[in-house]
């Protein structure tokens, strides 16, 4: 699939200084981003003599390979922000039968399209509330008489920027709390799914109001135009590196952000479980759920010495019953997107120290962008599989001497979005809930804590910041106003100048909230 | 400073601060510093910013006794864990959400109320179990030196730091990692300290400004209008002299209610102020040189200062420039295009007061929004076609003394909120936790996939319980 000339290809790697021998350029590709390899081949030098190893170099080339489109610049970007703005002020996008219709619409959609629907997955519809969302609050000693509410009112427009690992979900899930809040809505897809990406545009185009909900579709000089705006608020779901640039470019126009990014979801297992649950529910939040691809899936488990063998065993089994005796010809396992994530896996796994720790697995076939289920036992901790987010089928499994050891492991790496324990012990759970710090925590089971609309999904420190679902969601597209309502009687010349020293102590009664030091200071000090 | 930094996180890491009882400690330690040192603070204050003592008590002193008491009476509330619901498909299972601390947070404050805006975000970042280092602006130098000389004397010095300097030492700071950053100030420096903060992805509030306007309606009676014209005057003059963030920084009225609104503006200024720019009273002075030129560029603009109706006098030495409002000044002229942030009171005339609502749009989003009217349907439409952090009827300035609204901006004016409770959460992680036991199983969670698995899914997506059971018995067609 070389678009390229071979001359141009080598171009690419003219810089590379690991290539001292060019043995082939290969294109692999997908949706308009190609992927140039050159492999070479080098002898590394071992006490035991010289060992022959094959390395990849890669570099990416975005094409457009559809036919040529208008390009969606930074105009464009800002006539389509102009558009929404109107529709915002406009109100209509506050009102709740419009709310409740463009939800009502996507529903039918997702209904209606289901067969359309390849790579989606299942989920939430509850529907938030969608009233003005008003509470009444209690009010201290020092704002009395007087009454107060919190309003929630929508921020105006927001830019919502999903992923390619549940591209409808992430696309879907965000968009629905910013409608139900009131908000004009663009949505962003991302590139790397480009089936998931048209199809949501040709969806969104039938069923819902496009002066109000839009879709952009491209991948970064598209979502560079869009970043230039300003928006009320950007809702981002991507890897940490793009976190910081979306972040960055939000500065600019001080717009709040949401950031869903990742990190190294850790497992600890305890040697007190039910082995075969835990290990179907490790699986289940490893393979079962897009092949690793997910920002809360299972990304490395820490185990003791003794029981990682029993562990090994099981999880070997399970994966058996799941997948098969050949787990590269299941049909329920998910394929690496691309082969530029491909070739990022097969690279961790190929990294000298790490290939040897392979204890199940390692297959993978390029042709089908496929990598079996993989597990590696003790890899380094300085190695790139335990410092990067993997995001992909290997598991690596990390042993400790005792349990509580896993604990220092796991505070040292930046903190994740999720972090599971599999124990019956109280001490250690408490330990582990009081002690690690993630966006999440699952006991005894994997996963599941994102589809639970009454817990707040969201990130710490590298994992991200902000959160949503459910409830959650609302606020996250909402502003809450406080509003003070005083009347004009109860007005304490206190308050106001000429200050006297009376003046001060009557203040002193009222800031304290003591209704009998109040009393006393009126009936003391009560002067004009 | 890096080494300081250092010592912050290893303090942190610790563990030292997540328990209560150092959290209430320090919050009860904090209470005695201000108690303690009330003199002390209204002397630093008269002398930064010429705050008369009850102004200081009013703004600074007081909010903070109020602030601490507030939050040590809720600490305990506020660390349990919240229950989280989980639906029946779980059971049987435990949802909470649990508040953490972030880590080693960073706080700037403003020079106006060096005192409030240093130590009102350390109460949150304490009750939240975090360290802290705090950056107080060295634009009000004797309120640092108080600081910097006081809070080791009282505060955990290796969790609680103050650091001097300017903004040299501000940039240093940035480069650094921390766990939250919490900024009071101008919008300008709020980018670049959001900038900075997304190096690292850190967590952000911003309490910015804008120009908060006052909206007055006509009144009912002469009295309600006395007070209107009172609260006015407090809400202008009254914070620093209109170096609020949260000052009245313009007033929007019916040109037929104009001329007896100023005239009862004029009365009011000279009775809580004093009649001249000499023997002015109870208010406070410009911070510098600096500022006082900016605001007394706005006047040399000649359509601005032909609009003067009262005031307009400077005094440049003693950094004083008299109460003074402004009769329909040029709408593009710098005084109605930024935020004020002095005692110079636009007043801009409508022929109806619902224009008003347009007149707020076409601007950023304020901080908060005044208006004084008894008409219903008129507040409604305020609320509901304007964007503001706070909205305020009826009153001005007293929002912030609530410990149950949250004090925070939108849009221009910021984003994130504090006080109270409010506190409490912008310096905390809330770490949603789910408990799950090893039985009952739900095989239809597992591959190998096959149809009956997904109408399983569906039926379960939809909390459909009674069609989960036909499923199972066979009954159910998809």
């Amino acid at each position: 699939m070389t678009i390229v000339s071979a001359a141009a290809a080598a171009a690419l790697f003219k810089d590379c200084t690991r290539c001292f021998k060019f043995s082939s350029i290969v294109g692999v590709g997908l949706g308009g981003t190609l992927t140039y390899r050159h492999t070479y081949k080098i002898n590394r030098v071992h006490f035991s003599g010289s060992i022959p190893s094959s390395y990849y170099c890669c570099a990416t080339l975005s094409i457009t390979m559809e036919e040529v489109k208008p390009t969606f610049d930074v105009d464009k970007a800002a006539v389509l922000v102009n558009e929404m703005r109107k529709t915002f002020s406009s109100g209509k996008t506050k009102s709740y039968e419009w709310r409740m219709s463009q939800l009502e619409s996507i529903s039918k959609m997702i209904d209606e399209k289901e067969k359309e629907i390849i790579e989606a997955l299942h989920k939430d519809l509850s529907k938030p509330e969608l009233e003005a969302f008003l509470s009444e609050v209690e009010t201290s000693m020092a704002t009395y008489p007087s009454s107060a509410e919190i309003v929630s009112e929508p921020l105006g427009v927001v830019l919502v920027i999903s992923t390619w690992n549940f591209p409808f979900l992430l696309s879907l899930d965000p968009v629905i709390g910013a409608i139900a809040a009131g908000n004009a809505v663009v949505l962003k897809p991302s590139e790397i799914a480009p089936a998931t990406s048209s199809l949501l545009t040709k969806l969104l185009g039938e069923y819902v109001d496009e002066s109000a909900i839009r879709v952009v579709e491209g991948a970064v000089r598209e979502t560079s135009a869009l970043l230039e705006q300003k928006w009320d608020k950007i809702f981002f779901t991507g890897g940490a590196r793009v976190g910081r640039i979306v972040m960055a470019a939000a500065a600019k126009h001080l717009t709040p952000v949401t950031l869903e990014l990742g990190g190294k979801c850790p497992a600890v297992v305890d040697s007190n479980v039910n082995l075969q649950v835990t290990a179907k529910r490790i699986i289940a939040g490893k393979w079962a759920c897009n092949n690793g691809q997910a920002c809360i899936g299972v990304d490395y488990i820490i185990t003791t010495k003794e029981f990682a063998q029993k562990l090994i065993d099981s999880l070997r089994s399970v994966l058996e019953e799941f997948f098969g005796k050949d787990p590269m010809e299941s049909k329920d396992l998910s394929r690496i997107v691309n082969s530029f994530q491909f070739m990022r896996l097969v690279n961790l796994l190929d990294e000298d120290k790490v290939s040897d720790k392979i204890v199940f697995g390692g297959q993978r076939d390029e042709s089908q962008l496929q990598i079996a289920p993989t597990i590696l036992l003790d890899v380094p901790e300085d190695s790139l599989i335990m410092q990067e987010e993997i995001f992909g089928p290997l598991l690596p499994i990390m042993t400790v001497e005792k349990l509580e050891d896993s604990l220092d492991m796991i505070n040292r790496k930046p903190k994740p979005l999720a972090a599971y324990l599999f124990s019956d012990d109280e001490q250690i759970k408490s330990k582990f809930v009081q002690n690690i710090s993630a966006g999440g925590i699952a006991i005894n089971d994997t996963v599941l804590q994102l589809t639970v609309s009454g817990l707040p999904f969201g990130g710490v420190g590298e994992s991200g910041m902000g959160s949503y679902h459910g409830e959650f969601s609302f606020d996250a597209f909402s502003h809450k106003k406080a509003v003070l309502y005083r009347s004009f009687a109860g007005d304490a010349p206190t308050r106001y100048p000429p200050y006297t020293p009376g003046k001060q102590k009557q203040m002193k009664a009222l800031v304290s909230g003591n209704i009998f030091n109040i009393i006393l200071a009126l009936l003391g000090w009560f002067r004009d | 400073m890096e080494g300081s930094v250092a010592e912050l996180r290893e303090t942190f890491k610790s563990g030292r601060t997540r328990s209560v009882a150092w959290r209430k400690n320090q919050l009860k330690a904090l209470l005695d510093l201000v108690n303690e040192n009330e003199e002390s603070i209204f002397k630093a204050l008269h002398q930064d910013l010429g705050k008369d003592p009850v102004e200081s008590y009013r703004d600074e002193v007081g909010v903070i006794q109020k602030s601490v008491s507030y939050s040590l009476s809720c600490l305990d509330k506020w660390v349990a864990p919240k229950k989280g619901e989980l639906p029946l498909l779980f059971f049987p299972a435990k949802g909470q959400v649990l508040p953490e601390p972030l880590g080693v947070v960073l706080i700037f404050s403003s020079w106006n109320f060096p005192i409030t805006l240093t130590l009102d975000p350390l109460i949150g970042a304490i009750s939240a179990g975090n360290t802290v280092l705090l950056k107080p602006s060295e634009l009000a130098p004797a309120s640092l030196s108080f600081l910097i000389e006081t809070i080791p004397l009282y505060l955990d010095n290796k969790a609680i730091k103050v650091i001097g300097g300017g903004a040299d030492v501000g940039e240093r700071l940035l480069k650094l990692k921390w766990d939250k950053i919490f900024f009071t100030g101008s919008p300008r420096v709020g980018r670049l300290v959001m900038t900075a903060a997304a190096r690292y992805l850190t967590p952000v509030t911003l309490e910015l400004g804008g120009k908060c306007p006052a909206i007055m309606d006509a009144l009912s009676s002469p009295s309600k209008t006395k007070v209107a014209a009172k609260r006015i005057v407090g809400g202008k003059w009254g914070p620093c002299t209109g170096q609020a963030c949260i000052a009245i920084d313009y007033l929007l009225v019916e040109d037929k209610i104009a001329s007896t609104l100023i005239e009862l503006l004029k009365k009011t200024i000279k009775r809580f102020y004093g009649e001249n720019i000499k023997d002015l009273k109870s208010i406070s002075r410009i911070v510098n040189k600096h500022q006082l030129q900016r605001l007394h560029n706005f006047l040399k603009d000649p359509h601005v200062a032909a609009s003067v109706v009262y005031g307009g006098s400077v005094n440049e030495e003693k950094l004083v420039i008299e109460p003074t409002i402004l009769l329909d000044p040029p709408l593009d002229s710098e005084i109605m295009t930024e935020e004020i942030f002095g005692p110079l009171l636009p007043i801009i005339t409508l022929k109806n007061i619902e224009e008003s609502i347009e007149f707020i749009n076409s601007k950023p989003n304020p901080l908060v929004i005044y208006a004084f009217t008894e008409d219903e349907t008129f507040k409604k439409r305020i609320l509901s076609e304007t964007s503001s952090g706070a909205v305020t009827f009826n009153d001005s300035m007293v929002q912030f003394l609530s410990d149950t609204l949250p004090f925070g901006g939108v849009g221009q004016s910021g984003f994130g909120r504090y006080h109270g409770k409010y506190s409490f959460d912008t310096f905390s992680h809330e770490k949603a936790v789910m408990h799950r036991a090893f039985f009952p199983e739900l095989e239809p969670r597992y591959p190998p996939w096959n149809d009956f698995k997904l109408r399983f899914l569906k039926l379960a997506y939809r909390f459909d319980y009674f069609g989960i059971i036909l499923l199972l018995i066979g009954l159910k067609r998809s």
